[in-house]
């Protein structure tokens, strides 16, 4: 049984690595014009500054975001449980329409260039993630802290609603921030998404058996022996540093995170160590699959990637469900 | 258009193109533009409409998507908006300037490919008149500031010549301009207002309530403007606002409306503000006729 799971492991690392180089190779040659083969000498100079960074970037977000919601669903034992639960897709985005509003007024905006659209919407994020733990008084409790969450989300959100009202010239900027985007990701931002999954990746493997300990409730990891509080803190700061690192780059991409430990289960299931890095993956292929989808579809006009990512990811969950529902369905009746 | 050409002497008097010429632009950065731009893209249509009316509209190789005047834009490559630019066709191009807004997406981007980005967006018409400038400058023109300020002139002589025509029943009468669905007003301190208030009118959207404020419908009922300016779109609705009958404007049928290609005209600040006030005049003299 071991033998067979660490086998479909290595298989399907395989086969999403396989889709990896896939996704980078066309992510070379698709450009502006759709896939042109004929012209990749002339446009070697775009492909190095504009498609290998975007691609790049987009694989480095959805691999965060694949990460952070492998976290999250594991440290809140809930398979809903997404990146933005704790209230940071919000806090981004208030960041955002903060910075728009600081940018309409002249005499901010030096100030503001120095920290920049993606320095607001990163610290946004980090601001509201914090606002839960804290108003949820620590981390003992997790539905405190998911409620918590909730409610930063909500007050966020409406204070971002008030200021879009109040400087209706920022709208179009705040929501194709929602939108998300991966048009603009340069080879900056994906050295600073990189050093971070790098990181992230490390500490949440290493932490990891708290996970596989809560799978079996929280009385029993404190049985064996976990320091599960100070463990907990630290794969919730590695969520909201996934997550605030991925946002402040490529705005709100939907379901990304959600999705990608769902279809790693669906082929997968092991220990919390490997599907983590299985997560990581399946986000990388998805919104990076997602990116090229974006751009070559309707070339030269581009799609807002998150709308991709919710349609995609959500047909295949969806197709997922049903195999699964019939197949407990089956075995339950067999039991019966 | 003819008489502009006309004033300014091209290219035949001192090239002032040896020295470098230095601005601080909407963002605060200082940029210092070394030779005259040859390919010049602007990503905002006033933007556009202004390098064109200096006469350097043969510079540009691509523009946003809005742009469609003058006509020279319009067979140009468009390149996406404000926030979904497409930076790789806009690479392509080869610029050597580009024009954008300040709070344009592809900014930072741009100048980390080594490609000369200008922010600039004027919001009233003495920041017109700076940009103007700025452009003029930016672009090496010759004898620019000359011709920056013979534009500014031309422009400043069509709007005296349209506030001559507006009819006198018109004149210090309450006007109420809604400039987006939504109640968004155009106040005084907008462009749209200033060229209302030339025109003689009286805004009931006061300065402190900012340049396109969102009113409440409450406010214009109680402000009772003589005479509303809005979008034919958004008029289709305006009897069916609750207690909105009531307004002078609308008991009266002293209604301003326009076509989109006419807003289209109105709600860009450039160097068509003389254009707008035409249309508003010439709705003016509809409503009054003399």
């Amino acid at each position: 049984m071991n033998a067979r799971k660490a086998h479909s492991a290595k298989r399907l690392a395989l086969q999403l690595v396989g889709l990896l180089v896939f996704v980078l190779l066309m992510g070379a040659l698709i450009g502006s014009e759709g896939l042109a083969w004929s012209k990749i000498q002339a446009d070697a100079s775009l492909i190095a500054d504009i498609r290998m960074p975007r691609t790049l970037g987009a694989c480095l977000a959805g691999a965060l975001l694949g990460l952070a919601g492998a976290l999250a669903q594991g440290l809140f034992r809930n398979p809903l449980a997404d990146p933005y639960l704790l209230g940071s897709a919000s806090g981004a985005s208030l960041g955002v329409a903060i910075g728009m509003v600081l940018l309409s007024q002249l005499d901010m905006s030096p100030w503001f260039m120095r920290v920049g659209i993606t320095g607001m919407a990163f610290m946004g994020a980090w601001f509201a993630v914090a606002l839960s733990l804290v108003l949820s008084w620590g981390v003992q409790h997790t539905l405190r802290l998911l409620l918590a969450g909730v409610v930063v989300g909500v007050v966020f959100g409406a204070i971002a609603s008030l200021l879009l009202v109040m400087f209706p010239q920022i709208q179009g900027s705040v929501q194709s921030f929602m939108l998300g985007s991966t048009a603009y990701v340069s080879w900056a931002a994906c050295g600073l998404m990189l050093a971070v999954l790098l990181v992230s990746w490390v500490v949440s493997v290493a932490a990891s058996p708290l996970l596989d300990g809560l799978a079996l409730g929280e009385s029993t990891a404190i049985s064996l022996g976990l320091p599960v509080k100070s463990l907990r803190w630290l794969l919730l700061a590695v969520l909201a540093l996934c997550t605030a690192a991925a946002v402040a780059q490529t705005g709100l991409i939907a379901f990304v995170g959600l999705a990608a430990p769902h279809l790693v289960r669906a082929r997968y299931k092991g220990t919390h160590g490997q599907s983590l890095s299985l997560s990581c993956l399946m986000g990388a292929v998805l919104l990076g699959g997602a990116d090229l989808l974006a751009r070559g579809l309707m070339a030269p006009l581009e799609l807002p990637v998150g709308v991709l990512t919710a349609i995609l990811g959500g047909g295949y969950m969806l197709f997922l469900m049903r195999g699964m529902s019939s197949k407990s369905a089956g075995s339950s009746k067999g039991r019966a | 258009m003819a008489a502009l050409a006309c004033m300014l002497p091209l290219s035949s008097m001192a090239q002032k193109g040896s020295g470098s010429f230095t601005l601080t632009d909407d963002r605060g950065r200082v940029i210092v533009i070394d030779k005259a731009p040859q390919r010049i893209i602007t990503l905002l249509p006033s933007l556009g409409e202004i390098v064109c009316e200096l006469q350097a509209c043969d510079r540009l190789v691509g523009v946003d998507r809005y742009s469609n005047w003058p006509e020279r834009v319009q067979s140009l490559p468009k390149l996406g908006g404000i926030d979904d630019t497409q930076l790789e066709a806009l690479v392509k191009l080869k610029p050597d300037l580009v024009l954008l807004a300040r709070s344009s997406r592809v900014t930072q981007r741009l100048e980390s490919m080594g490609i000369q980005v200008v922010a600039l967006e004027p919001q009233n018409q003495a920041d017109m008149r700076r940009v103007i400038q700025l452009i003029a400058g930016a672009l090496h023109l010759p004898q620019s500031q000359e011709r920056a300020q013979a534009l500014w002139q031309n422009i400043q002589q069509k709007l005296d010549a349209a506030a001559l025509r507006v009819p006198a029943k018109a004149k210090g009468m309450r006007i109420y301009f809604e400039a987006g669905s939504g109640y968004f007003a155009a106040g005084e301190t907008s462009y749209i207002g200033e060229t209302l208030r030339r025109l003689g009118l009286v805004n009931v959207v006061t300065p402190s309530m900012g340049a396109f404020p969102q009113v409440n419908p409450e406010f214009v009922v109680k402000a009772n403007p003589q005479i509303i300016f809005m979008g034919e779109r958004t008029a289709t609705d305006l009897q069916s606002r609750p207690g909105w009958n009531r307004i002078d404007a609308i008991a009266q049928q002293r209604i301003c409306s326009f076509t989109p290609a006419q807003s289209d005209i109105i709600v860009r600040s450039g160097p068509r503000i003389p254009d707008a006030a035409e249309l508003m005049v010439a709705c003016l003299r509809r409503i009054f006729p003399e």
